[in-house]
């Protein structure tokens, strides 16, 4: 079956769909939307970071430059979620691309500090921008009733979703099978086959003719902008935005221990990693306090870095090698 | 005018000993990526694991906090030759990417840093000592007074001199020149008897233990808590970057070049655009001259 | 081992441990029916932690006094009370996950807010959207930007509560003083900005020239570059709006470089927690200062809150708790803001929000606060604030503080007990 893995995608789309309306409890969508972004952002660190070899330590800038660039066109515009994301998927695009261009032609530890330094200048930045709330923030009331060629999205007896908890969850489901699918393919194809060489050895991979800084620009600009996409509907996730919740900490490693505990070879990884990491830590949230929860994803990824640097992938292939004797 | 002359010259002293103190944290980057080329991200927030142990010593014990810097010099020292004891063994003797290099020590740095906020909660502490609080006012003229706050003029102080000593051992002592040789030439450093391994581990242990008196410097200056190490990451890293990898007095230059540029701004635009400006000039430097001002050249390896 | 742990084993093992933990995280959703005899949960944040813990902590002892008096009278609607809390850490972020658990998982049946405005903000939606009573402790015009009728407001500064919060502080100075210039010190915090744009109307409408205006990022450290700025301009008066770390680190900065200005002060929360009026001590003295009850023998606004703030008192002696030992700040209003959601939800007999929310809305209420009336947007109808100076503070000591003396009251008149005097005579 030539498109086997297009039409699983398309099945789970349906599937996300049926669960929001069959299941009743807001919070499962609550904490299910919480690990479908990290998926999209385990994913999108992946193509960058597994693939290419380059580290972002700034995930949770792109993912700001998400949330804030939808946060500034429901001020202005009050547009729906779709538009948002797409807008907020081009701002975090160009971001990437700009830190590339500036930062890519050097060493990949002085890209990592870059990403790291503009994730602060960001939240300095925004901090001080009131259009968007400053550094105290602002509340967002969703639109009271979204449409969709004249059908209504968001309404508790009539429209498709009953509330927007759900429809957040199906739209960032959606992305997430949406970046899996392109991560897969770009990892079959030339750019991934050429991001790989340079992981390996970048200055091999020049002497061979491979372009490496159109390669890593376009790179980063997919990641960044993925991440974008994942980040716009932050504020409408939690009614509330403000730097602080958005430059989190926990976006930065958690984009990073993903794909590492996963696996960075391949989609995935990112995939695995965001289901185990962010459903144990959802769910120890209920019992334990959160800080606990990220020092636990700390020390699970220093482990992991240092004996098992396949991730749980490498695991499987490891047992694959030896048991077919 | 004479107004504007006050604060700029309130703001060019200030900065002037700020740099110091920038210097002081700065110092073991330098060493550690300068010099053996070990990306230690995690040295900002071990200075702020320095500074709440001068705190803890100091609100427990009553012990002046630049006497606890110097008493957590040693247990610095050993945590460094540990850290690279592992960081050897697991990533540069095999000769793994240097992306899991920089994946473990941004785990150590969100475990130092979350393990601090479990343990001391996100709250600003201070530390009691009896040269906090007060200032010393130099008048010129009428209208200028400039004051110097001793807070600054201790920290200044100490870390000029833990600086120069620091910058005296790598110059004169034969181990010292040994650390400087061994960036340039491992082989010609074994062919001289030399253990590189161990001559790079002592001198990592080195740049971790300046996190003992760095901290405790930092709590003398400003109250912290335990994300100050991300914030302070692009303060040390733009000095280690600008002032040029492997040059120790480049750092020392470039700390306080930051310093007076992070005080002007603080003063006529704000103190919180203070973190962009440091990562700003870290962003400039990087795009336009990476070597820094005394650098050999730092292009894509 | 590796020969038993194949892949297909291994694929299983991976299934079984996510299987196991949604359905571990489902169990706590599961829904239970509330029977009659159940208890009645009411849930709520608070900052047990972070940089509003000394208000938080304090408000939750007074939420326990209330829930341990009702359930010594039989309870709420003959049904236990039982209450159910997280900590938000004094960070905005984590609220509306809390209140989304407290309402899915836990169940609860009522909501109120936990301390301060930043905290109250990122509820609002969510209580909008439950269409849920939700009842405010301090907080600063919370409702001025969605004008939700079922919110409530405790917050003793009338009707305009930017404008009444600072009112009283510019009466005092202006008589005294009458500046013609000031400057404004506000924290980028939704609370100190909605209170500093409440007290620049005050200033503009007594003609004051504003000579210096600066927010600063609330993870401010230094403040002295800010008060060497704002002293270049040679101000008659400094009106801060600060949070604690804030107030505090401005408190320092004061103590180190100084300034001319004649009064300082205004809106700097923080000042009122025990903690750091012990911590500061001397170096508070000369600072003019909101406040809502203060251990001053004219003190008799609050008949009920005397009593209560004794009973507050024993009880953390008595318990050891490591919270605010005096407890004048909070726990009086803390304490009123359930007894008035219990009196309405006993007056109506049922849980509908609806007719709480009206019943609320429509009548006077008689508190450990004296009479209280709710007005638009669910302010009160009149402000209470005072306005007090700190004057002969000699030490750390915390028990200064408890009694009269070093705190007076200068407005109201009718309860005045001293004279706002400048600030730097109070300096030595």
């Amino acid at each position: 079956m030539k498109y086997k893995f297009e039409i699983i995608c398309m099945l789970l789309i349906v599937g996300l769909f049926v669960l929001t309306q069959v299941v009743g409890n807001q919070f499962y969508f609550f904490i299910g939307f919480v690990i479908l972004q990290y998926m999209v952002m385990a994913t999108a660190w992946n193509i960058l970071g597994g693939y290419g070899g380059y580290v972002n330590f700034g995930s949770a800038g792109f993912l700001a430059t998400g949330a804030y660039t939808a946060v500034a066109l429901i001020n202005f515009l009050d547009i729906g979620l779709v538009e948002q994301m797409i807008a907020g998927g081009i701002m975090a695009g160009a971001l990437g691309l700009a830190t590339g261009y500036l930062t890519l032609r050097l060493r990949g530890v002085y890209f990592a500090i870059a990403t790291l330094a503009l994730a602060i200048i960001l939240e300095t930045v925004v901090a001080h921008w009131d259009y968007v709330g400053g550094a105290a923030g602002t509340s967002i009331l969703p639109k009271r009733k979204p449409e969709l060629f004249g059908e209504l999205i968001v309404d508790r007896k009539a429209g498709i979703f009953a509330n927007y908890k759900e429809y957040l969850f199906f739209l960032m489901g959606t992305v997430a099978i949406i970046s899996v699918w392109v991560a897969r393919y770009i990892e079959n194809s030339k750019l991934g086959r050429g991001l790989n060489a340079i992981k390996d050895s970048e200055e091999a991979a020049e002497c061979m003719g491979v372009p490496t800084l159109r390669l890593k620009l376009i790179a980063t600009t997919i990641s960044g902008a993925m991440m974008g996409v994942a980040g716009a509907p932050l504020a409408s996730y939690l009614t509330f935005i403000d730097p602080l919740s958005a430059f989190n900490l926990e976006y930065a490693i958690n984009a990073i221990a993903m794909p590492m505990i996963g696996g960075t070879i391949s989609w995935a990884g990112p995939v695995i990693g965001a289901l185990l990491l962010g459903t144990a830590q959802q769910v120890s949230s209920l019992w334990i306090q959160s800080e606990l929860n990220l020092l636990i994803v700390g020390v699970v990824l220093v482990v992991f870095v240092i004996i098992a640097p396949e991730g749980i992938i490498g695991w499987f292939r490891k047992s694959r090698q030896g048991s077919g004797r | 005018m004479a107004i504007f002359i006050d604060l700029l010259l309130n703001a060019l002293v200030i900065g002037i000993l700020l740099g110091g103190f920038y210097a002081a944290l700065s110092i073991g980057l330098s060493i550690t990526f300068g010099l053996l080329d070990v990306v230690n991200i995690a040295h900002p927030t071990m200075l702020v694991l320095g500074a709440f142990i001068a705190f803890l010593l100091n609100s427990t014990w009553g012990i002046d906090p630049i006497l606890a810097g110097i008493i957590s010099t040693p247990f610095f020292f050993i945590l460094g030759w540990l850290i690279y004891q592992v960081y050897y063994n697991v990533f540069e003797k095999s000769g793994a990417e240097s992306l899991r290099g920089l994946a473990f020590f941004f785990g150590l740095l969100f475990i130092i840093e979350v393990g601090l906020i479990i343990q001391f909660g996100v709250d600003h502490r201070l530390v009691e000592a009896p040269y906090i609080g007060q200032s010393w006012n130099i008048i010129v003229g009428q209208e200028i007074d400039v004051a110097i706050p001793f807070r600054l003029l201790v920290a200044f102080v100490v870390a000029a001199i833990a600086t120069l000593a620091i910058h005296a051992y790598l110059t004169k002592t034969f181990f010292g020149r040994a650390v400087r040789a061994v960036a340039q030439d491992m082989m010609a450093l074994r062919l001289m008897g030399v253990d590189p391994i161990r001559v790079k581990r002592i001198a990592f242990a080195l740049g971790v233990a300046t996190a003992g008196i760095g901290g405790a410097l930092m709590i003398i200056v400003l109250p912290i808590e335990p994300s100050l190490g991300r914030l302070y990451l692009g303060n040390v890293f733009a000095i280690v970057v600008l002032g040029g990898l492997g040059s120790i007095s480049g750092t020392l230059l470039a700390a306080v070049i930051i310093g007076i540029a992070e005080s002007i701004v603080a003063t006529f635009f704000g103190p919180s655009w203070a973190p962009a400006v440091s990562f700003g000039i870290l962003l400039a430097v990087l795009a336009f001259r990476p070597e820094g001002l005394f650098g050999k050249t730092a292009g894509a390896h | 081992m590796t020969r038993i742990l194949t892949n297909r084993v291994r694929v299983w093992l991976l299934a079984g441990l996510f299987a196991a933990s949604v359905v571990l995280s489902g169990s706590f959703a599961t829904t239970a029916q509330a029977q009659n005899k159940d208890p009645i949960k009411v849930g709520f944040s608070m900052a047990l932690s972070g940089a509003l813990a000394g208000g938080g902590q304090q408000s939750l002892v007074a939420i326990q006094l209330w829930a341990e008096d009702m359930n010594k009278k039989g309870g709420l609607l003959g049904r236990q009370v039982e209450l159910v809390f997280y900590d938000d850490q004094t960070n905005p972020k984590n609220v509306p996950g809390i209140y989304s658990k407290l309402l899915d998982v836990d169940k609860v049946d009522l909501i109120v807010s936990g301390y301060g405005t930043n905290l109250i903000a990122p509820a609002m939606p969510i209580a909008i959207d439950r269409e849920m009573v939700f009842m405010g402790l301090f907080g600063m015009n919370a409702n001025a930007k969605w004008e939700y009728e079922n919110y409530f407001s405790i917050l003793p500064a009338g009707p305009d509560p930017a404008v009444g919060f600072s009112e009283v502080w510019f009466q005092a100075v202006e008589e005294k003083f009458k500046p013609k210039t000031i400057a404004f010190i506000a924290a980028d915090a939704e609370f100190a900005q909605n209170l500093k744009e409440g007290a620049v109307r005050n200033a503009e409408a007594m003609g004051m020239e504003i000579v210096y205006e600066q927010n600063y990022n609330p993870k401010t450290a230094d403040f002295t570059p800010i008060l060497r700025a704002a002293n270049a301009k040679k101000p008659d008066a400094i009106y801060i709006a600060s949070y604690p770390n804030g107030s505090a680190g401005l408190v320092r900065a004061l103590a180190e470089v100084g300034t001319d200005a004649k009064a300082v002060g205004g809106g700097m929360v923080g000042l009122q927690f025990a903690g750091l009026m012990a911590g500061l001590g001397p170096m508070l003295n000369g600072i003019a200062n909101y406040d809502f009850f203060v251990p001053e023998p004219t003190m008799n606004l609050y008949p009920g809150a005397s009593d209560l703030i004794d009973r507050y008192q024993a009880k953390v002696k008595a318990e050891n708790l490591k919270v605010d030992a005096l407890g004048y700040y909070l726990v009086p209003w803390a304490y009123a803001n359930l007894d008035i959601l219990g009196q309405a939800v006993e007056a109506v007999g049922s849980l509908d929000q609806e007719a709480i929310g009206k019943y609320i809305r429509d009548n006077e209420f008689t508190s450990v606060v004296g009479k209280i009336k709710f007005g638009k947007n669910g302010e009160w109808e009149r402000p209470r604030t005072l306005v007090v100076q700190y004057q002969g503070i000699k030490n750390n000591d915390l028990q200064q503080f408890a009694t009269p003396g070093t705190r007076k009251i200068l407005l109201p008149a009718d309860i005045s007990t001293g004279d706002l005097q400048e600030f730097n005579a109070l300096r030595k």
